[in-house]
């Protein structure tokens, strides 16, 4: 009979370099605010079985990059009642290499901790006279994967403090509730389980680094709030909506955990 | 209407006789240790049930964190929680029953869910659909499959 166990897997040594240049930072020495619960952070990637970690390793291989593409031609594209594409203001993608980096962060004009997700919409109903994109639908990841793309290999690094302060301390606190009739946290299975199977499932970090995630299991790019909705979900919780407060301030805590790992979207997950 | 509040008043009466011995998930009496020592409903388990309940997701999906070499057939057993081969020979029913039912009353602050308990939740949901939990939320297992599951774990008796 075949083992019944297949032996705790931690993160495995495996080293990621896209298109043989880009260097992905994907164990990184734990922020300080965590030093009580980890020493390291680990990106998702560490752990997917070998043939998924390759699909990440060459743009062609990453299905992906196929929405990436698709953002390019969404850039140049000129919409609204103002005549204008994300080009006439931005020039190229690439010099938003950086971006994706900061994000969630404040923005001082609103007084608000902005996603990447809100900024996009910011320019598209107040520069362009154009519709907002619907929260985590297709043409809002595409661009997220984008600007992520533009960015990989450059360090995760989100403020935690100053004007975001009370934000992260709300997105914390939903971090460590243990919500629904099962009565799990992020934490119970993040924090305290990374390494173990849960099922047919090697349990990582939970990190956001990767994101927007190219998932096999639904062959479509995933935003960071549908994840979390559905890993609140499956807590037997009622879920909060992709683009509410809590899941903008969770995002916000969930990105500063993984501060010093490489932004890696989009990513290829199981 | 009229038909509707008849209809559900029927459906009360039946549902309430088939509950007469049931203990509700809230009057269940815990041990200091957190044991249960009286049967839920009175009626003896069936551990084959057990065995089925243990391995079916909508249910007790207690392999998703536990290993059980007798529950081999199903695959992909979990790791979160201690293999339960042998757990029928070191622990007594009134043990497993409670451990069933609720652990955190033994296992403070345990990761492992309550299996029967229906009230003192953080934004409960109506299963895995995301939406709020109706009023008269069920708990996971049912009285009786929650002795079942008793009696099977009763079985494990060889580490
Ligand atoms: C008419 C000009 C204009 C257009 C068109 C425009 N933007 Fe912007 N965008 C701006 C300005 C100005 C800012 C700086 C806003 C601020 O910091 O408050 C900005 C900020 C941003 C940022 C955040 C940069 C940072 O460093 O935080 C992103 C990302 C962005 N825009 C993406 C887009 C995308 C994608 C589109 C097209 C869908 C677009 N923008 C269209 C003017 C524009
Ligand atoms: C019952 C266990 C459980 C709970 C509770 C849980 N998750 Fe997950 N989560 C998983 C599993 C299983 C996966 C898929 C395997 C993996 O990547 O860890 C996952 C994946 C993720 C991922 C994708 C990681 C990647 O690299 O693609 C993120 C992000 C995440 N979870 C965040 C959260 C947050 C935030 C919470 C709390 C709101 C949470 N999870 C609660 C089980 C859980
Ligand atoms: C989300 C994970 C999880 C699920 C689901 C789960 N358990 Fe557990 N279980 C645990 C953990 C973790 C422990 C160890 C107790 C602790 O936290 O110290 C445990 C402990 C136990 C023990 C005590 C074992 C011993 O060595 O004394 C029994 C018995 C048990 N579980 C049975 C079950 C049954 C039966 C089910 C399903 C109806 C189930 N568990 C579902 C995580 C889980």
């Amino acid at each position: 009979a075949a083992p019944l166990v297949v032996q705790a897997g931690g993160p495995d040594d495996d080293e990621l370099v896209i298109n043989g240049e880009i260097e992905i930072t994907t164990k990184a020495p734990a922020p300080a605010f965590l030093s009580d619960v980890m020493d390291e952070v680990i990106s998702g990637w560490h752990f997917r079985s070998d043939e998924t970690q390759a699909l990440e390793a060459d743009d062609f291989d990453n299905p992906g990059m196929i929405f990436v593409d698709k953002a390019r031609e969404q850039w140049d594209t000129v919409e609204g009642t103002e005549g204008k594409s994300c080009a006439s203001c931005h020039g190229a993608p690439e010099d938003m290499a950086g971006v994706k980096a900061t994000y969630p962060k404040w923005n001082d004009d609103a007084e608000e901790v902005r996603t990447l997700q809100m900024q996009v919409n910011d320019c598209r109903t107040e520069r362009m006279g154009a519709e907002a994109w619907k929260y985590d639908g297709g043409d809002a990841i595409n661009m997220v994967a984008l600007l992520s793309a533009v960015s990989r290999g450059m360090p995760v690094n989100v403020a935690i403090d100053g004007p975001v302060q009370a934000t992260w301390e709300l997105g914390k606190e939903l971090y460590y509730t243990r919500t629904g009739q099962l009565e799990l946290s992020c934490a119970n299975c993040h924090e305290q389980n990374y390494g173990n199977y849960i099922r047919a499932d090697h349990l990582s970090q939970g990190q956001i680094n990767g994101f927007p995630t190219y998932r096999l299991n639904n062959a479509a790019l995933n935003g960071v709030h549908s994840r979390f909705k559905g890993c609140v979900r499956d807590t037997r919780a009622e879920t909060y909506a992709p683009g509410s407060p809590e899941f903008i301030a969770l995002e916000l805590y969930v990105a500063s955990r993984g501060n010093g790992l490489s932004v890696e979207g989009p990513s290829v997950r199981n | 209407m009229k038909t509707t509040v008849a209809l559900a008043s029927v459906i009360g009466i039946v549902a309430s006789a088939v509950l007469a011995d049931t203990t509700a998930p809230d009057d269940v009496s815990f041990t200091e240790y957190g044991e249960v020592e009286a049967s839920l409903t009175g009626t003896a388990g069936d551990p084959a049930k057990g065995a089925e309940i243990m391995t079916t997701r909508s249910k007790g999906n207690c392999v998703a964190c536990h290993a059980v070499t007798a529950l081999a057939d199903a695959p992909f057993h979990g790791e979160v929680g201690p293999t339960l081969d042998g757990v029928g020979g070191y622990r007594s029913e009134a043990e497993l029953r409670g451990i069933v039912t609720n652990a955190k009353k033994m296992f403070d602050g345990t990761v492992m869910p309550a299996f029967y308990k229906t009230s003192g939740f953080i934004r409960p949901g109506d299963a895995y659909t995301g939406k709020a939990a109706p009023d008269d939320l069920p708990p996971i297992l049912s009285a009786q499959e929650v002795e079942d599951v008793v009696a099977f774990l009763m079985t494990l008796q060889d580490s």
